[in-house]
């Protein structure tokens, strides 16, 4: 098992490299001055050249990129060309929101999908069907439209859910709760269809498998079959689909923040974006593509636990 | 030579090809529905002046936030604009960026997949992965990155989400390739000496047509909600121009007021993501219906309605465990039934090991998982009974019958190692099948498990239960299969050909095995076979099965003495081990019919050297033949003649 561990944290090392160069390149591939892009046209000529400087654009871009790299391997990303403020911190003072969002989401995602697939599985025919079309549509509408769907039924009309604003755990748990049920919803629709349809396909899957039929004959229960043997066989694939569920909602997030206000990476990337900051969003670019390799790690080591000849390779 | 290979190396008509995709297209009508909104869609936007009832950008700020009206009829935003118009002419810019980001995701990910799938090799490998590494970027910060360098310009974020999608329309196209590469006579083209690029072009292409229509529509999906995502932040274009993105994001802000606004464009960019997602998904399915369709398949509905002759000639014989009758099985599919297993009817006595012989196809494992009322979801047990103990277990409620199944009756297939469930080790398998028939504690149940594991011959039980099914060996995981089949103590083992899948050598053990616990246990076996060695070994009657039907039941001695129906002994003269020395091992001409091609009058006449036009006018019954015996032949007599001259 320790093995495992250590053999894909090297490899998401070259991943890591990639994301990061990659963005650094396309900034410096783009054709166009950036630094007359971020101060505007009303700027001085002072401040253009101060950015310029800051930037490091007097230099080649082999001693920017070294420099870059640098200080990234130190925990430097640089100060935020709007606030001022390091990157990190800046970063780091966000993380948490947009990790409850995009955990939960992901939880509720795979909770309700694999309800929604092994009864799919179980009962083909019309539940099945619903199955399907409640996937089409799930993966049709977009988050902005069904967020403020949400908002306008449970926060607008019921009024038993805030319509925007987030509350850290620490301050008040259930206040806390209340302002991510929304978000985490519409987050959500997209994955559980997803993980539904995966599930459902995976059930039936197994459900045809010989072992199953050898433990029907045994005369073991219905439901230890189905949610003991069955379900973890089809485990297997499914984790997979929820790692990239991760990956999706994370992404997702960059939109859900801004329709619930919530202030999160999704949300401070896209007011970085708008005010061109660059450091900034490299930065939060760089975390995204950690969470993923951390997420992309989890999903091996259930892999692992699920498949016993995954454990013995 | 080049003349034939020629011939060979015109491409198969495409099935999956383009022209096929679009007649096939039009059976559906959802998907056409589909295609004719994304068209009218289309033209819509294209020529928005045309449609469009005001100018998107007029304000009038008298007639705010209407509502559906007679003049505007999806109402007006918050500066008085006509949403009708808005929507119009916002489908323009969505439409340009879905076919940028397409136009670039094709151009890029169809030659790398097809180089990757033709080439193969390194160039696979190094594609291969690179893709993996795209794919595990989260594509919308990227391409935040990009926006922030090049402010709100959409034509660039949708170069970079083509570009960032290309790994998926390169894997898709990859393994399509692969696939038609092993076609014999895209060889046969290398053969005959036709360039790379012609091959590719000329016979590749098209037969990856399927596949990238079904990546175009999905990816077209997935750019509109990219799209309409970077307009609604805000990202994107010039704020007074109407977006769909952009409306709702304008909608959500007076959505306490008004939140009719957030509908028009919501449901809009639903309903052309969900008609992009229907096309891709029906041009998927096509493609595997098709390949369904492509294979012959017999869709005969008419089941024969004959009425075995049942004969009773169990009266004189010992109250036997369980009597089969006049069981039916049929399978069910769109066209109607077809019959499996027709009119089978038998019983097993106490402590009697009965073998089940025939070629396959005739029925036998779908007797035995009708006994177990385990059949697969298509097949249906339509007649007959079952009695045990006094009752037919066939009509038992499920509950009930479950309570049977591992206590009186138990099972072991064909395929050791996938009958074993691969995520659990053995013991606990064991422990769990021991718990739910006796309801003892785990440490007992543990004890016994250990125990079975012994009796079943294994000298490290510890070792062996703490194992799963892929680090046994066939022969270990049938003895595993065997100790899981005997927890419950059952009084019939029903072992559906258990020394197939095995070494010869195994094969011996397995078998002396089940003869020894079945000694031991006084349990009734029924063995399913195909192997006339394994009857020999172990059996004391055998049942032997064709077409559905027993054609002829014998105790095995009589029986390998003097078959009486033909089958059997084509069968017998057929058998390598029980073949005359310096003789042609005999053959029986012809194959096996397939259900539902079932000939009319006895099943067999067509193969046999027997047979007479009498055959072939009626259904033959199952005819007495001695005390004992049975036979579906009712040229019984003559042939016994002609085995016994004396």
């Amino acid at each position: 098992m320790l093995r495992l561990i250590v053999r894909r944290t090297l490899l998401s090392v070259p991943l890591l490299f990639i994301v990061s160069t990659s963005t650094f390149v396309l900034v410096a591939l783009i054709p166009g001055n950036i630094a007359r892009t971020i101060v505007g046209s009303q700027a001085t000529e002072q401040q253009y050249l101060s950015v310029r400087r800051s930037l490091g654009l007097n230099e080649p871009i082999y001693t920017r990129y070294w420099q870059w790299l640098e200080r990234a391997l130190h925990g430097n990303l640089g100060l935020s060309l709007y606030s001022q403020q390091p990157v990190t911190s800046l970063v780091d003072s966000r993380l948490a929101t947009t990790l409850s969002l995009v955990v939960g989401a992901t939880v509720v995602s795979a909770l309700v999908g694999v309800a929604f697939g092994v009864s799919g599985a179980l009962h083909p025919g019309a539940i099945d069907r619903v199955v399907d079309g409640v996937a089409l549509l799930g993966l049709s509408i977009p988050s902005f439209f069904l967020g403020f769907v949400l908002v306008e039924w449970f926060a607008v009309h019921f009024r038993w859910f805030p319509a925007s604003g987030y509350v850290a755990f620490g301050v008040s748990p259930a206040d806390w709760l209340e302002s991510l049920v929304l978000p985490v919803v519409t987050l959500s629709a997209g994955g559980v269809a997803v993980i539904a349809k995966q599930t459902r396909d995976a059930m039936r899957d197994v459900l045809e498998r010989p072992f199953i039929r050898m433990l029907r004959a045994t005369g073991i229960p219905r439901r230890s079959i189905i949610f003991k043997h069955a379900l973890r066989s089809a485990a297997i694939p499914v984790v997979t689909i929820v790692g990239l569920v991760f990956v999706a909602v994370l992404g997702g997030s960059v939109v859900v923040e801004s329709v619930f206000a919530l202030p999160g990476l999704g949300s401070l990337a896209v007011q970085a974006t708008t005010q061109s900051d660059l450091p900034l969003i490299q930065g939060i670019a760089l975390y995204f593509t950690v969470i993923v390799i951390v997420v992309n790690l989890i999903v091996d080591l259930a892999y692992g636990f699920l498949d016993p000849q995954v454990r013995v390779e | 030579m080049n003349a034939s290979v020629l011939l060979i190396a015109d491409p198969p008509q495409g099935s999956s090809g383009l022209r096929a995709s679009v007649q096939l297209l039009s059976r559906r009508p959802l998907a056409v529905c589909a295609v004719a909104f994304l068209a009218a869609l289309a033209l819509v936007s294209i020529a928005a002046p045309l449609f469009a009832p005001y100018n998107p950008e007029a304000q009038d700020l008298t007639r705010v936030l209407t509502g559906p009206t007679a003049h505007n009829l999806l109402g007006t935003d918050t500066l008085g604009r006509d949403v009708l118009s808005r929507l119009i002419y916002g489908g323009r810019r969505s439409l340009l960026s879905i076919v940028e980001g397409l136009v670039v995701v094709m151009a890029i990910g169809l030659p790398l997949g097809l180089v990757a799938g033709y080439v193969g090799g390194w160039a696979d490998r190094v594609l291969s992965r690179l893709g993996e590494m795209v794919m595990a970027i989260p594509a919308i910060v990227l391409i935040l990155v990009v926006l922030a360098a090049v402010p709100h310009n959409e034509d660039v974020a949708m170069f970079t989400f083509g570009v960032l999608g290309t790994p998926t329309v390169m894997r898709v196209v990859r393994a399509a390739t692969l696939q038609v590469r092993k076609d014999l006579y895209i060889k046969a083209a290398r053969v005959s000496g036709l360039t790379h690029l012609r091959i590719v072009t000329r016979h590749v292409l098209p037969r990856v047509m399927g596949p990238i229509i079904v990546q175009a529509s999905l990816f077209s999906a997935y750019a509109l909600l990219f799209e309409t995502g970077i307009a609604y932040l805000g990202l994107t274009g010039n704020p007074e121009a109407p977006t769909w993105g952009g409306m709702i994001a304008e909608a959500s802000t007076v959505i306490e007021q008004q939140s009719w606004l957030l509908f028009p464009p919501g449901i809009l960019i639903a309903l052309t993501i969900l008609a992009l997602g229907l096309l891709g998904n029906t041009v998927r399915d096509m493609a595997v219906l098709d390949e369904v369709a492509a294979k012959p398949r017999r869709t005969t509905t008419s089941s024969s309605t004959l009425t075995p002759v049942l004969i009773d000639h169990r009266d004189a014989r010992p109250q036997p465990l369980i009597i089969v009758s006049d069981l039916e099985v049929v399978l069910r599919n769109r066209g109607g039934s077809i019959p499996l297993v027709d009119g089978v009817s038998f019983d097993i006595l106490h402590g009697e090991t009965v073998g089940l012989v025939g070629e396959s196809g005739c029925g036998k494992s779908v007797t035995a998982l009708a006994l177990l009322r385990l059949l697969p979801n298509a097949l249906e047990t339509t007649r007959g009974r079952v009695v045990w103990g006094g009752r037919d277990v066939l009509s038992m409620p499920e509950g009930e019958f479950n309570d049977l199944r591992g206590s009186k009756f138990a099972y072991v297939s064909q395929d050791p190692q996938a009958s074993l469930d691969p995520t659990f080790t053995v013991a606990s398998q064991l422990i769990e099948a021991i718990r739910h028939h006796e309801r003892v504690p785990r440490a007992a149940a543990k004890h016994r498990a250990l125990e079975l594991l012994r009796l079943v011959e294994f000298s490290e039980p510890q070792r062996v239960g703490s194992s799963r099914a892929h680090e046994l060996s066939g022969g270990m995981a049938q003895r595993v299969a065997i100790a899981l089949a005997l927890s419950g103590h059952p009084d019939l083992l029903i072992a559906d050909e258990p020394t197939t899948a095995l070494d010869v050598t195994v094969q011996a053990e397995i078998l002396a095995l089940l003869r020894r616990l079945q000694a031991e246990t006084r349990m009734s076996v029924l063995l399913i076979t195909h192997n006339w060695g394994v009857v020999a070994d172990i059996c004391d009657r055998t049942l032997v099965m064709y077409a559905g039907q027993v054609v002829e039941e014998s105790p095995v001695q009589t029986m390998f003495d003097v078959p009486l129906h033909p089958y059997t002994r084509g069968l017998l003269q057929s058998h390598p081990s029980l073949a005359v020395a310096h003789t042609h091992l005999k053959t029986i001409p012809g194959n096996v019919p397939s259900p539902g091609g079932w000939p009319d009058g006895c099943r067999f006449a067509p193969r046999c050297p027997h047979a007479i036009a009498k055959c072939r006018d009626e259904a033959i019954p199952l005819l007495m033949a001695q005390r004992d015996r049975a036979t579906r032949c009712i040229r019984v007599n003559e042939i016994l003649a002609e085995v016994e001259p004396a």
